[in-house]
């Protein structure tokens, strides 16, 4: 009864979705006003009833109605309530719901917060009411939630253990919330495409809502990064595994979109680019999904490669992405044509960081593809892995951060290096002293480093003490009331905060790939592990009952330094119900490096045991968390703004 | 996209290879093996290298490797042979190749192209400058 009503609301929600789509194009000539109340309404009503049919799943989990299909193949009774619930997402129909949820908020959140009603306001609407048309009718005609089995199974099929982790909670509404807010960015530029060239206004009204996006994207990719580290056992932290890769093209390419819709705003240039970086990113978004979910990719993984799905995916992708492309190419001429401006400015250091930005996502666009297209040719199999893009992006790294520093630090129009000199000349000699020492000390332990590993030290420092710089540019002016930080404007940290961000970041990855120690060894008991300068101690080993599974959980011991004494537990799951396992690491984390232990196989009376040192591996997730800090604070400024 | 596909893909073969005994006593030797098994893709698992995987092919590979290296080949004669064994699709580092040319040649390709586009803007600055004077 409850399904029903879900679907019921499902239904219904497609067709105020049409409504919202189509209505207030018919009123938009005659009627302005009530065209606009219409899109409003409309995206309230829509998301309302999504989040209806959202709840009527959710409680087919917790109540295990395992009558639903969805249900059934993807729960279990003895599962513990929070995989219950983050179980609702854990599939592919249940996460699609969840797509066309967040699709609904954005419109509905739209709605509430535009400061200006307007007629661009309206066909932002629009354009939202048309991507909740497709993504409901792709819902519901090829992945319906609240499909019923008959007769009802007794019990259920249960959760891939791997996937019974906190993190699958959060980690998939905020990666959607990242993809499906650039839907926003590809709602302004048609809004903007179909109105008059406003003198970038509409690159105004656009960057909370990206900047929202982008803060959502880069806490998901953090969040997955980090779930795929401490899970699959050995510490890696970033595969550049198509899934992967398709999260971070459209993180790059809204990356690019972010800096030149600052420029379009402020300057009111760069805005043909500008527009269609957003339409690209968005494109980029759905063709993540494409990939994963339509079975193109020999990577394939699991679940939902049906290619109906795909085929569908695939025509909305090629549908929207065509209609964008098409209406830019036909009104792209309204828009005055790039003003010209000087090098040395901060509009000029922006366009260099959307080059080398646009550079990247082409990089990771290819290297994803590139395979495929051999392939579909018939020119012979090829992988494209981890070593073609260190190999390229590595390189690229070292010219983008060089000149990045520089572009917060200029003014607009008409730059000024002179009066830096000294400043930079500092951040200089201190990137290279640290880097000097951080290689004499390094190089007794792990032998010397690669010039290319040297220079990104030393650019990831300079990159660093940039940052410093300007954020101590930004606060100059309230110098008497430093101690009351609270008073500070937000906007003096937010570049600082997601330049440092970068830079943190790019020295954790750095630290953990250069320095990396790892034994693997077969103990006995009470056999001592020496690792980093840690010395461990095998105890042995014990079974013990989970809520759901049964573990095997090895026992050592921190023979030295500041954790003499505790006891870390590494486990082996069984996980009777998924007839499956998995592997828990037992990781003690410190800020100067991450002591990572795994229990393997038995190997005769012995048991096998692999232990990591990732040093300094908790700098690239702070990195993130800076990033994503940085892009609040710009977020706050404005939303105080308006 | 769903990071947790990934995860059911791995499932099947929890990630850590190299057991212990197999790596080899010279250190030297033994690093340039780490270099080359991550180089090399496991043909039975999903984008994991040889260095990754515990299947029991990639455990023949890294063997196989290790016997090479021992042998006294270089790591591009072992590349070459892996090839003659699997086919190119065992390489996550492209050879540079005709068929390859795109792939490695496009990133440049993208930043002159921008850096064009760049010095255009810029340079019609230089031009408004010249033709009429600062007020």
């Amino acid at each position: 009864m409850i399904a029903e009503l879900g679907h019921f609301a499902l239904v219904m929600a497609l067709v105020v979705a049409t409504l919202q789509a189509i209505a207030p194009l018919y009123l938009a000539r005659t009627a302005p006003d009530t065209a606009l109340a219409i899109a409003m309404r409309a995206s309230f009503i829509q998301f309302a009833l999504v989040l209806l049919a959202f709840a009527a799943l959710t409680y087919g989990f917790v109540r295990s109605d395992f009558s639903l299909a969805v249900v059934f193949a993807n729960s279990h009774i003895a599962k513990p309530l929070i995989y219950k619930i983050a179980g609702v997402w854990g599939n592919h129909e249940g996460s699609m719901l969840l797509w066309v949820l967040i699709v609904a908020a954005y419109g509905a959140a739209y709605a509430r917060f535009t400061d200006i009603k307007d007629g661009f306001a309206a066909r932002v609407l629009i354009v939202q009411g048309w991507l909740g048309v497709a993504f409901l009718a792709f819902l519901l005609f090829t992945s319906n939630p609240f499909a019923r089995l008959l007769p009802a199974p007794f019990s259920g099929q249960g959760l891939t253990p791997i996937l019974q982790d906190p993190a699958l909670a959060a980690h998939p509404p905020l990666l959607y919330a990242g993809y499906v807010g650039f839907s926003m960015a590809y709602a302004f530029a048609l809004a903007a495409l179909t109105g008059a060239d406003d003198g970038g206004n509409w690159a105004r009204r656009m960057r909370p809502w990206i900047l929202t996006a982008w803060i959502f994207l880069t806490l998901g990719i953090a969040l997955g990064s980090y779930w795929a580290y401490y899970e699959l056992g050995w510490g890696g932290f970033w595969f550049w595994d198509p899934v992967e890769n398709a999260s971070l093209m459209p993180w790059l390419a809204g990356t690019a979109l972010l800096h030149s819709a600052l420029v379009a705003e402020k300057r009111d240039t760069l805005k043909r680019w500008t527009l269609l970086l957003a339409i690209i990113t968005f494109a980029l978004s759905l063709s993540g999904t494409f990939l994963v979910r339509s079975g193109v990719l020999t990577s394939v993984h699991a679940f939902a490669n049906d290619p109906e799905r795909g085929l569908f995916i695939l025509a909305i992708l090629g549908g929207f992405s065509l209609v964008g492309f098409i209406l830019y190419g036909l009104r792209l001429p309204r828009f005055a044509a790039d003003k010209p401006f000087q090098p040395v400015s901060r509009e000029g250091l922006l366009l260099v960081n959307n080059i080398f930005l646009a550079t990247a996502t082409v990089t990771v666009f290819l290297g994803t593809i590139y395979p495929l297209i051999l392939d579909a040719l018939g020119m012979g199999k090829i992988s494209v892995g981890a070593p073609y893009f260190n190999a390229v992006f590595a390189p690229l790294t070292i010219p983008f951060a060089l000149l990045l520093p520089l572009g917060p630090l200029l003014n607009w129009r008409e730059g000024r290096l002179k009066p830096l000199q000294n400043s930079l000349a500092l951040a200089a000699g201190l990137a290279v002293l640290v880097t000097c020492g951080i290689m004499l000390t390094r190089s007794v332990a792990h032998g010397g480093s690669s010039l290319m590993i040297i220079a990104l030290f030393a650019v990831a420092l300079w990159l660093l003490f940039g940052a410093s710089l300007d954020l101590a540019q930004r606060l100059a002016p309230y110098r008497s009331r430093l101690t009351q930080f609270w008073r500070l404007p937000a906007s003096a940290f937010s570049a600082p905060l997601a330049h440092a961000g970068l830079a943190v970041m790019l020295l954790g990855i750095l630290a953990a790939t250069q320095w990396r120690e790892e034994i693997v060894v077969a103990a006995a008991p009470n056999q001592q592990i020496d690792i980093a300068g840690i010395a461990l101690r095998y105890d042995g080993l014990r079974e013990i009952d989970g809520p759901n599974y049964r573990a095997e959980q090895a026992r050592l011991t921190y023979l030295t330094g500041r954790h003499q004494g505790t006891h870390i537990f590494p486990e082996r799951r069984f996980y009777e119900a998924e007839r499956a396992q998995t592997t828990e690491a037992a990781i003690t984390t410190d800020l100067t490096g991450h002591l990572y232990a795994v229990v393997g196989e038995t190997s005769g009376d012995k048991r096998v045991l692999r232990v990591w040192y990732h040093p300094y591996v908790a700098f690239i997730w702070l990195g993130a968390l800076l990033m994503a800090l940085g892009g609040s604070f710009a977020l706050v400024t404005r939303l105080k703004r308006a | 996209m769903a990071r947790w596909l990934l995860f059911c893909l791995l499932l099947a073969s929890p990630a850590y290879a190299l057991d212990p005994g197999e790596a080899l006593v010279d250190p030297v030797l033994e690093t340039r093996a780490r270099a080359l098994s991550q180089e090399l893709r496991c043909m039975v698992c999903q984008n994991q290298s040889i260095d990754d995987s515990d299947a029991p092919l990639a455990k023949d590979l890294r063997v196989f490797v290790r016997a090479r290296l021992l042998a006294g080949d270089s790591d591009v004669d072992i590349r070459a042979a892996v090839v003659e064994r699997y086919g190119e699709f065992a390489l996550f580092r492209p050879r540079i190749a005709p068929h390859t040319m795109v792939l490695w040649a496009m990133p440049l390709l993208i930043l002159l192209c921008g850096g064009f586009f760049a010095w255009r803007l810029v340079g019609k600055t230089a031009r408004q400058n010249t033709s009429t004077p600062p007020q």
